[in-house]
């Protein structure tokens, strides 16, 4: 009976595939660009989706799917990846949850006619056919110190790094670019980095252990939303406000209320919203055939400009954006 | 004294007929419930009935079910083993080390599955031989083989694999079917036979439904429990081989939240969590079931979240529809 079962089970699955091998040609009337995210409910990529439609709107007669998976690994989008290929989307815009994994699964998306770029978090350069970056990393590296730095009186003292995973791309970019310009700050001292995975609780434990087992921290610098809101949480349970400052890459909305407490004078962010309206606009001339993004090329991205590809295939969208008291209520309505 | 109280019991002279005993099982049920999803896929989405994307599809799953399959035979002797995904990235890891070394494809297979053969004989040693809770045992391997992940790789990753080694995870063997799904089936039955046509199986239902008179009966209940808990080890590493030859790369967050993936596909397969039922071939119909309901709400677009949601209403619902159908049977008669 079992054996029965299991052979019904295969028949149906011979016969599904038997009947409708050719229903992937489906009526293009819109051109379809998925926006693949490292995480849904991330208000960093819900922003970049409102770019994303943004451009849709303008271009015209483009379909922007929002997508990615629950958790941020690379097994779930894989999956998701394989779904896009199934449903014969005409871009891919991805930002990657792991630089290497990613790969086979675009390589068969490229093979089936789909354009693969990513943008944020990059996929290793075989994967894809161009790498949007925010802003350019020796920038954002340069901008974290610069914040530390405007945080220190007379810009010396000791400061620490609360970093997402061991594994993030972009973090560890970032990091090492900060390490590479600590020479032009004389007078900041990276006393240590740690890592909370990107998870509330755990960046939170995290910035607590700091402020309790290392006294020479007065910055806690963290490239990422997640650790820097819990930072000035943990900064601001603790009694800490104006002895130890919270400053990094956040979003505005996220950071308004550690800028009223006092907690974080100043932070930087690039827009997301003009992320994705970015690697929309680039998917959109890749599709269309105007441009082959290959290194030396520009490609025109609407309100954005010119957007020049450089070595790599990878281009730069614009410098890191400074957020303060003056402005946080005009963005944290944003996103 | 008050007089006693006697409430009328039926015992039924003889047990339903065969036909619907077999239509009230949970397989049939299930397979009930694939044939809908499938149905209902095949309307929601014009891209669903496609040979290759169904074939992509099947990679959502093959992998874990693998280890589903011999973690049903550890569930129904009344143990788990938690640690089989961090078992995936400690095998990954040697895996990727022996490649960054030189070694070919035929040494890495055999070291991914060696790797997994050592953890599961660790798993066993400790739950076998010191006679330590399961669940206890495993959620301490399972932090400590990944850990071990985590301080040989820390932040960077290995992706030097030889180009042969990648058939494993994306290589085909006839037309769309792949080499994982093939596996898949040759595994399905195996299982299938151990478990249901050998007296090894049947020790294993024994020790599940009453360890206590399965010992009295002369099985060697830390034997079976042993070789259990190397075997999932083993499957583990297989799947390790495959996820790992599809990625192209390993780091240590490879497989990340696996176990409980492979828990749930062996419950919602009916394998009682308290030991002592289930089938293999439930287990087949639920990586299936789990396989078509992520493939076709991915292709709708629904985000993931959604979809969690509702594989767990699916867990929930599939538990509740027979013990409420027993209630209503019950309270009718």
């Amino acid at each position: 009976m079992k054996l029965a079962k299991k052979l019904a089970l295969g028949v149906a699955f011979a016969f599904a595939a038997l009947t409708t091998t050719m229903t992937t040609a489906a009526s293009a009337a819109d051109m379809k660009i998925a926006l693949v995210v490292k995480s849904l409910g991330n208000g960093f990529f819900e922003a970049a989706n409102k770019g994303a439609q943004e451009a849709a709107k303008e271009l015209g007669g483009v379909q922007v799917i929002y997508t990615g998976p629950t958790s941020t690994t690379a097994e779930g989008q894989i999956e998701v990846i394989n779904s896009l290929i199934a449903q014969g989307v005409d871009a891919i815009a991805i930002s990657a949850n792991d630089p290497d994994a990613v790969i086979p699964a675009l390589k068969k998306a490229t093979q089936r006619g789909i354009k693969v770029i990513s943008w944020d978090s990059a996929v290793a350069k075989e994967g894809r056919i161009m790498h949007l970056n925010p802003s350019s990393n020796d920038l954002i590296g340069k901008m974290c110190l610069t914040l530390a730095k405007n945080h220190l009186e007379g810009g010396k003292g000791g400061f620490a790094i609360l970093s997402a995973t061991t594994t993030s791309t972009n973090q560890n970019t970032w990091i090492g670019e900060m390490k590479k310009q600590l020479k032009d700050f004389p007078g900041l001292n990276l006393v240590t980095t740690v890592y909370g995975d990107d998870l509330a609780d755990k960046s939170y434990r995290e910035a607590q252990g700091l402020l309790t087992s290392q006294p020479n921290v007065k910055v806690i610098v963290a490239p990422t939303t997640v650790g820097v809101l819990a930072a000035s949480q943990a900064v601001k349970d603790a009694g800490k406000i104006g002895q130890v400052y919270v400053t990094g890459l956040g979003l505005p909305s996220e950071m308004a209320g550690a800028i009223k407490s006092g907690a974080t004078k100043e932070f930087a962010i690039w827009n997301p919203i003009d992320l994705g309206y970015s690697a929309t606009q680039i998917a959109y001339h890749l599709v269309k055939g105007d441009t082959d993004a290959k290194p030396g090329s520009a490609i025109k991205a609407g309100r954005m400009g010119s957007i020049k590809v450089g070595d790599n295939g990878e281009a730069a969208m614009a410098d890191p954006f400074v957020y303060n008291a003056k402005n946080i209520d005009e963005f944290s309505k944003i996103f | 004294m008050t007089d006693i109280v006697s409430s009328k019991r039926v015992i039924p002279d003889r047990l339903g007929s065969k036909t619907s005993r077999l239509l009230a099982s949970w397989e049939v049920l299930l397979f009930g419930v694939a044939v809908l999803i499938f149905v209902f896929n095949s309307f929601a989405s014009p891209y669903f009935l496609n040979a290759w994307n169904l074939s992509d599809a099947t990679f959502n799953f093959t992998e874990k079910a693998m280890i589903a399959f011999a973690m049903a035979l550890l569930v129904i002797a009344g143990e788990i083993d938690l640690s089989v995904a961090a078992i995936i990235a400690l095998a990954s890891t040697a895996m990727g080390a022996a490649a960054q070394a030189g070694i070919g494809t035929p040494g890495l297979v055999a070291i991914g599955i060696g790797t997994g053969l050592v953890c599961g004989a660790f798993n066993g040693l400790l739950v076998a031989g010191l006679r330590l809770p399961s669940i206890v045992v495993t959620i301490g391997t399972m932090s400590l083989f990944r850990g071990i992940s985590y301080i040989v790789l820390g932040d960077q990753a290995y992706g030097k694999y030889p180009e042969s080694f990648a058939f494993f995870g994306q290589g085909y063997v006839a037309w769309v079917f792949s080499f994982e799904f093939v596996l898949f089936i040759i595994l399905a039955a195996a299982f299938g036979v151990l478990l249901h046509a050998t007296n090894f199986g049947r020790q294993v239902y024994v020790i599940g439904n009453n360890e206590f008179a399965a010992r009295f009966s002369g099985i060697p209940v830390e034997r079976v429990k042993f070789i259990l808990f190397l075997l999932t080890g083993v499957m583990a590493g297989v799947a390790s081989v495959c996820l790992t030859s599809r990625l192209g790369s390993t780091r240590p967050s490879i497989a990340q939240g696996w176990e409980l993936e492979v828990v749930t596909m062996v419950v919602l397969g009916g394998v009682s969590i308290l030991g002592g039922a289930g089938t293999i071939a439930g287990v087949v119909i639920a990586a299936f079931v789990m396989g078509l309901v992520t493939f076709g709400l991915g292709l709708l677009n629904v985000p993931g979240i959604v979809m969690s949601i509702f594989v767990g209403l699916l867990l929930i619902i599939t538990i509740a529809i027979p013990i409420i159908a027993r209630r209503i049977k019950e309270m009718s008669r």
